[in-house]
């Protein structure tokens, strides 16, 4: 019997375990939709913006640890994906996305909505494919779901023009991937263990720095074993939080490292002997100016990837493969890792410099709004961020407890990721609160997508820290361009000098049919995030905070990691 | 320094945009590519040539071994191996010039190719010194015209 090639592509799919789609439709994809219809085992998410479904997926992915798969028509449909993927990429997140592509007959002719959609994300995706044939069609979204969800993650583009969702052929499953230029695995070397090992025997100030590569590779468990059998102290990327739980009263827990890191993870790692990275990927957000990071500390390297070894800083002791396998092995064997000395002086660093901030009882500051959100949440809810202060202050005052509970847009600083991210979270995840985080620039960014949590009933909430500014670009417009703040106000301004909110998120909420309320003064805190967090439906919280509040420690572009500004005694 | 890299790839369509684009995106330079079936249709090899220091060119690597369809990448600066290159070069001459010319090609093991009254045409080809030092050579004569291949290469034994 033979069948189309959309039936072909859902049935693919639902092998693969695919159980939601974010999806758009579009003139050459209405046979796919038309597939998905009558589907009863993959439900079918209609968004209100591709972009929004490209960060949906992705959003599901990162809380469920699945691959995410969004569904877009050819040329704009296509195009508005690319933010998404390219995030996606940026932070190795496990995606599929499909496109629609105008008829093969037609490929190359400036057709109407055609793009060169695999050309244009050819930098940006794991590997991408254009669909010629209905034939390849099984066998190239099999090799899709392999390539995005093994080695180091990412997210995969399969192009399929509508000729090939309409023709026919006979289903053939197949069984096994092989690809023989594609070997993800990698056999943790025993040699190199050693190696580690000697290292860590010898060492006085070690600091363990984990990232991303822990929670993708599952290994937040095993790293958390790791760090207290040996009492080595452990700081965290932004992706990393989560993998070890956060406790500043744990004298091995350094918080987060860089730019806005700590004080003292930062002055642990400058003074460190050695340091033990763990799938993270010495961004210069976090190694600060790179030829002063760490200046007299041996590094060993642990990643799947092994172009992410030796890329920013020369490593020591490189182990390419799983962060599991590697952690497991360095488990397996006894010795000695000798810390009391540096932990005191760590101690001593954490007590003359904590993470704090200047509490107010005027005006709502927004460390404070996220302290009590984690109180209220026993530090267990999924918190899905946008990109700027606010994103900072989640980092810096959640007390993240597992892995997979902090959904943020690390590597491409994408503004409108965490509205969208935080609703396929929701639907990964109905188990658990899901808050999205924004500022009332980011929360804009993808503001339609209240719509899609309206009409599906998703029930995911969001907090607007409401500073009537663009507020990272205004910290560094204080800080570094003589105050001139050039595009950053979002406030209206009245002839009379009076300042009005706007859009009223409030009201903004409501016209979705959203339950919605704000509060403007730190005493009635506690209550607006109660009442939010009772709400079954999506509901939203504008919180005003203080308008030129800034996000400190910080440490200069370009400046090294023991210069910072701001937090410190 | 100057690193030749030979890179099996998977005979796809698109694979030398994904590596050429590769190059662009990370700001590699490639001083010459050459690209060709092998003896197996199913596969091509690209003979690479790379400036960079030791640090660039392993990230060269590693990031062309991370395309889904690089098969295989070996780095021929570190072993032993043979190299061509083949130019075709254009020299306007006169009677009394062709003699000239012909000798310095036979001098390269060269072949005159095309001849006209005005014109004649070598083919030489070898080692990229050697194609070098005839195009030196004939630089003086007056080249018209000339095309010249990337760098095929094979590891010896």
């Amino acid at each position: 019997m033979t069948i189309s090639g959309g039936k072909i592509l859902v049935e693919c799919l639902k092998r693969e375990g695919v159980e939601v789609i974010f999806g758009y439709p579009g003139g050459v994809v209405i046979p796919l939709f038309d597939v998905l219809y009558e589907e009863k085992d993959i439900k079918l998410i209609h968004v209100r913006h591709e972009q929004g479904a490209a960060h949906a997926a992705d959003g599901y992915a990162r809380a469920s640890g699945k691959v995410g798969v969004c569904l877009a028509t050819s040329g704009p449909g296509a195009t508005n994906l690319i933010t998404g993927i390219a995030t996606a990429y940026m932070d190795s997140i496990p995606m599929v996305a499909i496109t629609g592509q105008v008829a093969t007959s037609m490929i190359g002719s400036d057709a109407f909505q055609e793009v060169d959609i695999t050309g244009i994300t050819r930098p940006i995706t794991k590997h991408n494919f254009l669909v010629k044939d209905v034939n390849d069609l099984a066998r190239i979204v099999r090799e899709a779901f392999y390539i995005a969800s093994t080695g180091r993650p990412g997210p995969v583009l399969i192009d399929v023009p509508k000729d090939v969702l309409t023709s026919k052929t006979e289903f053939v499953w197949p069984e096994k991937v092989e690809l023989r230029s594609y070997k993800p695995f990698f056999k943790v070397n025993q040699g190199q263990i050693k190696k580690a090992i000697e290292l860590l025997e010898k060492a006085e100030r070690p600091v363990i720095y984990y990232g991303g590569g822990v929670i993708a590779g599952n290994a937040g468990g095993l790293l958390t074993e790791f760090a207290r059998k040996h009492s080595i102290p452990v700081t965290s990327t932004l992706l990393g939080l989560g993998a070890y739980p956060v406790d500043h009263t744990d004298p091995l827990y350094l918080g987060m490292l860089g730019m806005h890191g700590t004080v003292y993870a930062n002055y642990a790692i400058y003074h460190s002997d050695l340091i033990l990275a763990i799938g993270a990927r010495f961004d210069d957000r976090v190694t600060g100016k790179i030829d002063e990071f760490a200046p007299n500390a041996k590094i060993i390297h642990i990643d799947i990837d092994p172009s992410s070894i030796s890329k920013n800083v020369v490593v020591d002791v490189p182990i390419v493969g799983d962060v599991k396998d590697a952690l497991q092995e360095l488990l397996k064997h006894s010795f000695t890792v000798r810390t009391d000395a540096w932990l005191k002086q760590i101690a001593e660093w954490k007590k003359s410099n904590p993470l704090t901030y200047q509490q107010s009882s005027q005006v709502i500051k927004p460390q404070f709004v996220i302290e009590s959100l984690s109180r209220l949440t026993k530090h267990k809810a999924i918190i899905s961020t946008e990109v700027g202060q606010h994103q900072m202050w989640v980092a810096q005052y959640y007390q993240f407890q597992s892995p997979r509970t902090l959904l943020s847009s690390g590597g491409l600083g994408t503004m409108g990721f965490g509205f969208p991210a935080g609703i396929g979270a929701q639907i990964a995840r109905p188990d658990k609160t899901t808050i999205v985080v924004a500022g009332d620039g980011s929360f804009q960014m993808n503001v339609q997508e209240m719509a899609t949590a309206q009409f599906y009933d998703i029930p995911v909430k969001v907090i607007i820290l409401n500073n009537t500014y663009l507020g990272m670009v205004r910290q560094w417009q204080e800080l570094f361009y003589d105050k001139r703040y050039s595009a950053v106000k979002l406030a209206k301004i009245s002839s009379d000098g009076k300042e009005y909110y706007y859009p009223d998120f409030v009201k903004l909420a409501e016209a979705y049919g959203w339950w919605a309320s704000r509060v403007v003064t730190p005493q009635d805190v506690e209550q607006a995030l109660k009442d939010l967090l009772a709400q079954k439906g999506p509901a939203l919280l504008d919180v005003i905070i203080e308008q030129e509040e800034n996000v400190f420690p910080m440490v200069p572009a370009g400046a090294n990691l023991t210069q910072m500004i701001g937090g410190l005694a | 320094m100057q690193y030749t890299l030979s890179v099996l790839v998977e005979n796809h369509f698109g694979v030398l945009a994904r590596i050429a684009g590769l190059f662009s995106a990370r700001g590699f330079n490639i001083v010459s590519l050459s690209v060709a079936e092998t003896e197996d249709p199913s596969i091509s090899v690209m003979t690479i040539v790379v400036d960079g220091d030791n640090r660039i060119v392993d990230q060269v690597k590693k990031q062309l071994n991370k395309l889904i369809e690089v098969i295989k990448v070996r780095d021929l600066t570190e072993e032993e191996y043979v190299e061509r290159e083949l130019a075709l070069i254009k020299v306007g001459v006169n009677a009394t010039k062709r003699r000239e010319i012909i000798e310095i090609a036979d001098v390269f093991k060269g072949k005159v190719v095309d001849i006209s009254h005005t014109t004649i045409t070598i083919e030489v080809t070898g080692s990229e010194e050697k194609v070098d030092a005839i195009i030196d050579l004939l630089k003086s004569h007056g080249i018209l015209e000339m095309a010249r291949t990337g760098k095929i290469a094979l590891i010896r034994g």
